[in-house]
């Protein structure tokens, strides 16, 4: 390596105070000046830190983002999720290909550009998608790709395809994206910004004590907004209550479940509610730190959210003594995922916050009690916050009133598939899948994903179920799949999901989603039997009870939710085998590498 | 009465297991008391005269005659047994099974340290079955109605399993005969 | 003030000392939940899942889960002997175990495992994943066929012998064991005294020179089942 190399990534290194804990910074940064993390500078990193060299190939190996061998200058992840594969991603693959000359998981022969696929980068509602270093390409066609791959060749900058602006903050010169809002539905909690005055609920909230404030949130039964629905105003009073360390609010703004983009929407026209809430709840737990979570695929807000930060700084709304508060200080700093759906699980997102791989920790301890850096932590999600702000200026009463009598508020929904307007809608607790589907305009929707791959596959007969925490529990994703759709090929889309986004900690899920995805698709090539029902059952229960965290507990629902669900589309294709052989045993595949090799057919099977 | 048939076989396997078979010593006599024996490497008998009762199937699937022979104790046999790791497992010819078919056989044949090969070809006659792609365990290729392990299973394993079925009786072996080795 | 709780497993009620772990208090009362990640003298680490048992209904990883006084923990019931039946067998499928030519054969608490839940032969289909060996330290190798990914030697080596010899990288089914070296375990620290290089479950990491010196008839799982020695305590 050249001494220059490692000058610069000593530099970075020193950039981070030599802290172990910003991993993430530091890697981020040299992969982004050397298309690479190599060996030699995960040598330089390890002695920079004083942390053994294999923490940090560990770190590196985890995230999609980082890699040790030479990526392109600039590289392309082309989004191949469930909604962009329906939208036409085969085309667009192709196109890709064929502009590029290189397949997938390559770099082109002048080590400028690098092709990739990548799992769901929050923009379903403006599919087939991709990201093309930080800028974010939608409404993909092959004459796009085309002119695409032109200009990258010609200018060799991203930037440079950045042409129409999409609506709101997205034409702000510090986010200059092509990304639309598509905020098709506007409720009472979230969205009805217009009616807020800024910062009143955090004046509001300022008049009152920390514990009166969690109080407030308590009466209101905020209910986290990410999915897992634990009470908002419980894991503010255990933070508050841990005895011993220094205080941090996290946001979770890891938003990585396919078909959800509701937070990348906050992010773009909310910040500023966002951290009134994070500063909010700041307040009521005592906590001087917070940590905003940003996935990498959303690196293209970081600027302009850096720049929200600096002037609610400028304002005296972050920092020291708050609105004139004395003591009261609070701050935010953002800390840039790497491509990992796992950091999504609060305790896998600690653990990428500290710079390590992205493995969720053993519980107990709870993050509340020892959470980032064994100080109490408290996650919630970008929404949540949100709600947090509504609460304290409108109160609980009027929170309570709307939504249903267990689940209060409003949901912010991210809708895409095969509906007329794919987008985000904030609607009350306790609609019905029925009427969500008249809203967005898709009247002969057949199956409904709801709460995305980790959540349940729905059919007709469940349409007048309602969207709440005690029925329909979702994070926000609503996937639509109309009549055409095979539900099976979805499941199967889901369950290489799961595989790609496992951290691999623990057994079950590292090894039992594999075997799941092979039984299933063994039954979809037509050479199941009906045995092989059982054996999905069977396994999907014991990853669903056996596995370690969120992650694992959900990555069977495709399967066992359709299995009861949609148990007909899977016994249309098994059969009993009646001669006792294994009808996946194909001779002839197993056989075509020897004929090829030897030049000659078989003898026995020809 | 007609005493019911045994069939035995060795695939891809190192005839251990049949070896293991003849070590039930003098229980053997007992052995042919009950049963007779159908195509097996036992008494030579080349291809099944009728229906079995059991099948007991040595070693996996490492080629296409492997593979017909298998289907064909499943046709004529009511109870088919793997025998041993090989046949349960693929055993020690599946070692091969994550290294690519034509590396494997230019290393067999031409590049290995020991071969002596002056044609510099791998064999290639008509008459030498054709490897699959890899070595598959019988159970992944037919029907298994009961699995046996070990390298070899031990004589009194194989006693145990086979005086059990002949008299109709549920298989319960002492944790000391199921072992993978 | 008394530090001595009591809860139930299976029915039999189990004096506990707050601060263990539902494993060790079962341990201590001579009751065997199986394990393989979990080892005495190491921080708990729930990656194996073999330890799972129902708490008050609610599924936990026994080497992991503080005891509370009053819980309600099945163990030994046919629901959970079956899930751990398909965690070995994954775990089996999942690697390249050769038990008929492995040093550590009847000394293998993962075939142990599968000889006590009755496993004949494991049903899932065979992966047969490429993976490397190391073979370039004099006296110890590594065999990544046969690792389980249980982090026995990554603790080990961290928390008993006081270096950082071992670490995961990669995600996911490739997640793999790496050494804290550019490539090979011989550049590394480790040395034969270390306690990381006989914690292995399996025959991951074995001493060389050493394989097969126990006839087979006196090995440890050869005539007990594993367990059996908690279980008559």
């Amino acid at each position: 390596m050249s001494k220059e190399v490692a000058t610069a990534v000593k530099t970075i290194c020193t950039q981070c105070n030599n802290d172990r804990s910003r991993m993430m910074d530091i890697v981020r940064a040299v992969q982004e000046q050397f298309s690479c993390v190599s060996d030699e500078a995960i040598d330089v990193i390890a002695r920079q830190v004083s942390t053994p060299r294999v923490e940090v190939e560990s770190t590196v190996s985890f995230y999609t983002f980082l890699s040790k061998t030479p990526k392109g200058k600039i590289v392309i992840r082309l989004c191949n999720d469930i909604i962009d594969r329906m939208n036409g991603f085969d085309v667009i693959a192709n196109a890709f290909k064929q502009e590029l000359g290189i397949n997938f998981g390559e770099t082109t022969p002048d080590g400028k550009i690098s092709l990739e696929h990548t799992a769901c980068i929050g923009m379903c509602d403006q599919a087939p998608a991709a990201l093309i270093n930080n800028v974010v390409v939608t409404d993909l066609s092959s004459d796009k790709v085309r002119s695409i791959v032109k200009t990258l060749k010609e200018t060799g900058d991203p930037q440079k395809l950045v042409s129409r602006l999409g609506d709101g903050n997205n034409a702000n010169d510090l986010v200059k994206a092509m990304v639309h809002n598509n905020i098709r539905k506007k409720g009472d909690v979230v969205f009805a910004f217009s009616e807020f005055t800024p910062n009143a609920g955090l004046e509001k909230a300022l008049a009152m004590s920390p514990v009166e404030v969690i109080n407030e949130v308590n009466t209101a039964r905020l209910r986290g907004r990410g999915g897992a629905g634990f009470p908002a105003g419980m894991k503010w009073e255990f933070t508050r209550n841990a005895e011993s360390g220094e205080k941090y609010i996290i946001c979770n703004a890891d938003e990585g479940e396919p078909g959800t983009f509701k937070d990348r929407v906050i992010l773009t026209e909310l910040p500023d509610r966002l951290f009134e809430g994070m500063t909010i709840a700041g307040y009521a737990i005592g906590a001087e730190n917070g940590i905003l979570y940003l996935r990498g695929e959303y690196a293209y807000l970081y600027d302009f959210l850096s720049q929200m930060l600096n002037e609610r700084r400028r304002q005296g709304l972050l920092g020291t003594d708050i609105l004139g508060k004395k003591g009261l200080n609070f701050d935010i700093r953002i800390q840039m995922g790497a491509g990992a759906y796992i950091c999504g699980e609060e305790t896998a997102l600690i653990s990428s916050c500290e710079g390590l791989r992205g493995d969720p920790k053993n519980r107990p301890p709870f993050p509340a009690q020892e959470g980032y850096l064994k100080n109490p932590t408290c996650v919630n999600n970008v929404e949540t916050f949100c709600c947090v702000v509504s609460i304290l200026d409108k109160g609980a009463a009027w929170f309570s009133e709307i939504g249903t009598k267990q689940s209060h508020g409003t949901k912010l929904l991210s809708v895409s598939g095969d509906c007329q307007s794919p987008g985000v809608y904030e609607l009350p607790f306790g609609i019905t899948v029925n009427e969500l589907l008249k809203e967005v305009g898709a009247p002969n929707a057949a199956a409904v994903q709801i709460g995305g791959p980790s959540g349940q596959m729905i059919c007709k007969d469940d349409f007048n179920r309602t969207i709440c925490y005690d029925d329909l529990a979702t994070g926000g994703s609503v996937m639509v799949f109309g009549p055409e759709r095979n539900i099976l090929d979805v499941v199967d889309y889901f369950m290489e999901f799961f595989i790609e986004e496992s951290c691999g900690y623990c057994t079950p899920c590292r090894a039992g989603n594999v075997l799941l995805k092979q039984y299933l698709e063994k039954i979809i090539d037509g050479k199941g039997e009906p045995c092989d029902l059982e054996v999905l059952q069977d396994l999907g229960e014991t990853v669903k009870t056996a596995s370690r965290c969120g992650l694992g507990q959900t990555s069977a629902n495709p399967i066992l939710t359709t299995l009861k669900n949609f148990r007909s589309a899977y016994e249309a294709l098994v059969k009993k085998s009646k001669d006792g052989m294994q009808p996946s045993f194909d001779i002839q595949a197993v056989l075509q590498e020897s004929q090829d090799i030897a030049g000659r057919k078989s003898v026995h099977f020809s | 009465m007609e005493k019911p048939k045994v069939a035995t076989t060795s695939l891809a396997g190192c005839f251990g297991c049949h070896m293991s078979l003849l070590d039930i010593d003098d229980r053997i006599l007992k052995l042919i008391e009950l049963v007779d024996f159908d195509k097996s490497p036992v008494d030579d008998i080349k291809e099944f005269t009728g229906r079995c009762l059991v099948g007991l199937v040595e070693g996996g699937c490492a080629n296409e005659e492997n593979v017909r022979v298998l289907q064909d104790f499943r046709k004529h046999c009511d109870l088919l047994i793997s025998v041993g790791d090989c046949a349960t497992m693929g055993g020690l010819p599946a070692m091969r099974n994550n290294v690519p078919l034509k590396e494997c056989l230019e290393e067999a044949f031409i590049n290995g340290p020991s071969v002596y090969n002056p044609s510099g070809k791998v064999p290639n006659d008509p008459e030498i079955p054709l490897l699959l792609n890899q070595v598959y365990p019988c159970h992944e290729v037919v029907k298994i109605d009961y699995h046996i392990p070990g390298c070899p299973p031990s004589a009194d394993t194989l006693w145990e399993i086979l005086v059990a079925l002949l008299n109709n009786k549920p298989i319960d072996l002492p944790y000391e005969l199921i072992k993978y080795d | 003030m008394s530090t001595t709780i009591t809860f139930i497993i299976d029915e039999v009620e189990v004096k506990a000392q707050k601060g263990q772990t539902i494993l060790e208090a079962a341990d201590e009362a001579g009751i065997y939940i199986p394990r393989l990640c979990a080892m005495k003298d190491l921080t708990p680490f729930g990656s194996c899942r073999v330890c799972t048992v129902l708490v008050n209904g609610r599924p936990q990883a026994a080497c992991t889960q503080p005891v509370a006084p009053g819980i309600v923990v099945e163990n030994n019931t046919e629901k959970l002997l079956n899930i751990r039946k398909n965690i070995i067998e994954m775990l089996f499928v999942e690697g390249n175990h050769f038990c008929m030519f492995c040093e550590k054969s009847g000394n293998c608490e993962l075939q142990a495992l599968a000889y006590r839940l009755g496993i004949d032969a494991p049903a899932f289909p065979y992966q047969f994943p490429k993976r490397e060996i190391d073979a370039t330290h004099r006296d110890i190798f590594i065999d990544r066929n046969r690792c389980i990914l249980c982090a026995r030697c990554v603790r080990a080596s961290r928390d008993l012998d006081g270096k950082n010899v071992f670490q995961f990288i990669g995600r996911g089914p490739e997640k793999r064991i790496a050494v804290n070296a550019q490539i090979k375990l011989s550049d590394t620290d480790i040395n034969l005294t270390d306690k990381a290089v006989d914690v292995c479950p399996v025959g991951a990491i074995l001493r060389k020179r050493v394989g097969y010196k126990v006839p087979v008839g006196q090995r440890l799982y050869d005539h007990k089942p594993i367990g059996s020695e908690i279980e008559t305590r």
